[in-house]
């Protein structure tokens, strides 16, 4: 189990140490600055942060000395000829523009970081590029089996592709930037090349062959917003996670529910049990030896995303989604409205701890059972992660 | 050679720039832009994005009048000219 919390906050970035005194917060690096992601690269102790300054555009930044000391790391840059398919707004110029055109690609946001065989390490990004570093994070190459995929209009390097695009936007920020995101990288710890990841809005797609070619694994996921519930495509996969211990387990939360897969994301099963509160949310989490055993942290509603009737639970399930427990203890029951965003739930051995919006962080010792509070005044909480 | 001055808020990036005076052979911002990334290696992409377009919360002044050109930097410098480059107000 990891005595350290790495947190992602609006406001910089925060280490959670576990000191005799209790879980003890400190302000680690990028004061001020709005930071999507933090993640220790276990191969190497390296921690990397994913930045999104306002003005500066986003960045990678890497400490090497545990977090005493942040710099600047390789700067993820999508290459000339980058382009992808996006509708824009219409215009007083283009009143009835609504056909998908070719737009160039900038880093709009660096969403979410992952670590594989030693030296590889993979970002997530708005809008929607898959960057992979083989060297340790001293260079990125954008992954374009994955760019040019045809499930969002093809080779658009070379070619005008095919025009239509299955992959729907999601917020890159409050100034409006809206396209696809990847959101979650799980690379199976049995086999490195294989390697699925969640899109917001598109679904899961997995490699088997260390990212040369890219299969959709969307069979069983259904949708509230389509005509189509059971379209292949359009799927808002807001976290998707897999069991270190049983890879075949893996778990989403989904825009439109919980769902379970036992083969690997070959298919998926509805969990959700909205009568006791597990539907909507954005993080979930998954034990790390049984693959039955996931944690949520529901909110109500799409149209709410705050915390259900003002008190704060975490709902789990040890028998593959059959069944869900609300656990409450230590967890405000009146008038909380927090939201836990989709990384901001984080788990280690028998730790589990997450962070909201509010800027509330919550640490339990014992597989969720009771929970205590670390922290109620830190900036909104978007990443919780053990490392 | 165009004098350049930049908002605070990018020594806490580029500490080596801070107290410095900048005085910039250039006669277009883009230029302006290349002097500065020469001392101070990875400023243009803080500046620009990877298109070489000027971030949308960047704002660069010639005198108190600000460019126009932020796709290509093409706005002309004189050797007399005062560049200020700042961060739009904006955000929370």
């Amino acid at each position: 189990m990891s005595d350290c919390i790495l947190v992602a906050t609006r406001k910089g970035t925060f280490l959670v140490d576990k000191l005799k005194s209790g879980w003890t917060p400190r302000l680690s690096g990028h004061p001020g600055a709005l930071v999507n992601f933090v993640a220790r690269d276990p191969n190497t102790g390296s921690l990397w942060a994913a930045l999104g300054h306002g003005h500066w555009g986003a960045k990678l930044s890497r400490s090497t000395d545990d977090g005493k000391s942040w710099n600047d790391a390789t700067q993820i840059k999508y290459p000339a000829g980058a382009r992808y398919l996006g509708t824009a707004m219409p215009t007083e110029d283009s009143p009835t523009l609504g056909k998908p055109t070719p737009r160039e690609a900038t880093v709009l946001k660096l969403w979410c970081l992952a670590f594989g065989a030693p030296s590889h390490i993979y970002v997530g990004t708005i809008p929607g590029g898959l960057f992979v570093s083989r060297d340790g994070g001293e260079t990125f190459e954008l992954n374009r089996p994955l760019w040019n995929h045809e499930s969002r209009g093809g080779d658009l390097f070379t070619t005008e592709g095919n025009g239509v695009t299955h992959w729907s936007g999601t917020p890159a920020s409050d100034a409006g930037d809206f396209a696809p995101g990847i959101c979650s990288i799980l690379v199976d710890p049995r086999k490195s090349d294989r390697v699925l990841i969640g899109v917001s809005t598109a679904g899961v797609l997995a490699t088997e062959d260390g990212g040369k070619s890219w299969q959709g694994r969307n069979k069983g996921l259904l949708n509230d917003y389509l005509p189509n519930p059971e379209a292949e495509w359009g799927h808002d996969a807001h976290a998707t996670e897999l069991c270190k211990g049983q890879p075949d387990h893996v778990w989403q939360q989904n825009h439109s529910g919980v769902f379970h897969s036992s083969d690997g994301a070959s298919t998926w099963k509805k969990v959700s049990e909205p009568e006791r509160g597990v539907h909507f949310g954005f993080p979930i989490a998954v034990d790390e030896k049984d693959g039955n055993t996931a944690w949520v942290v529901p909110g109500k509603s799409d149209q709410q995303r705050m915390a259900i009737d003002g008190g704060l639970f975490v709902g789990r399930t040890q028998d593959g989604g059959k069944n869900w427990e609300q656990l409450r203890a230590g967890l405000p029951q009146k008038n909380a409205y927090d939201v836990v965003l989709r990384h901001a739930l984080g788990i280690s051995g028998n730790r589990l701890a997450f962070g909201s919006t509010t800027g509330n962080l919550y640490v339990s010792e014992d597989r969720g059972e009771s929970w205590s509070t670390v922290a109620n005044n830190l900036p909104p909480i978007y990443s919780v992660r053990f490392g | 050679m165009a004098k350049v001055e930049l908002t605070k808020h990018l020594f806490q990036f580029f500490p080596q720039l801070e107290g410095k005076e900048l005085v910039i052979e250039a006669a277009t911002v883009a230029e302006v832009v290349r002097g500065l990334e020469a001392i101070a290696p990875g400023i243009t992409f803080y500046l620009c994005d990877e298109r070489g377009r000027l971030r949308q919360h960047v704002n660069v002044f010639i005198g108190e009048d600000q460019v126009i050109d932020r796709r290509d930097l093409s706005d002309r410098v004189e050797a007399s000219s005062r560049v200020v480059i700042m961060q739009a107000l904006s955000g929370g």
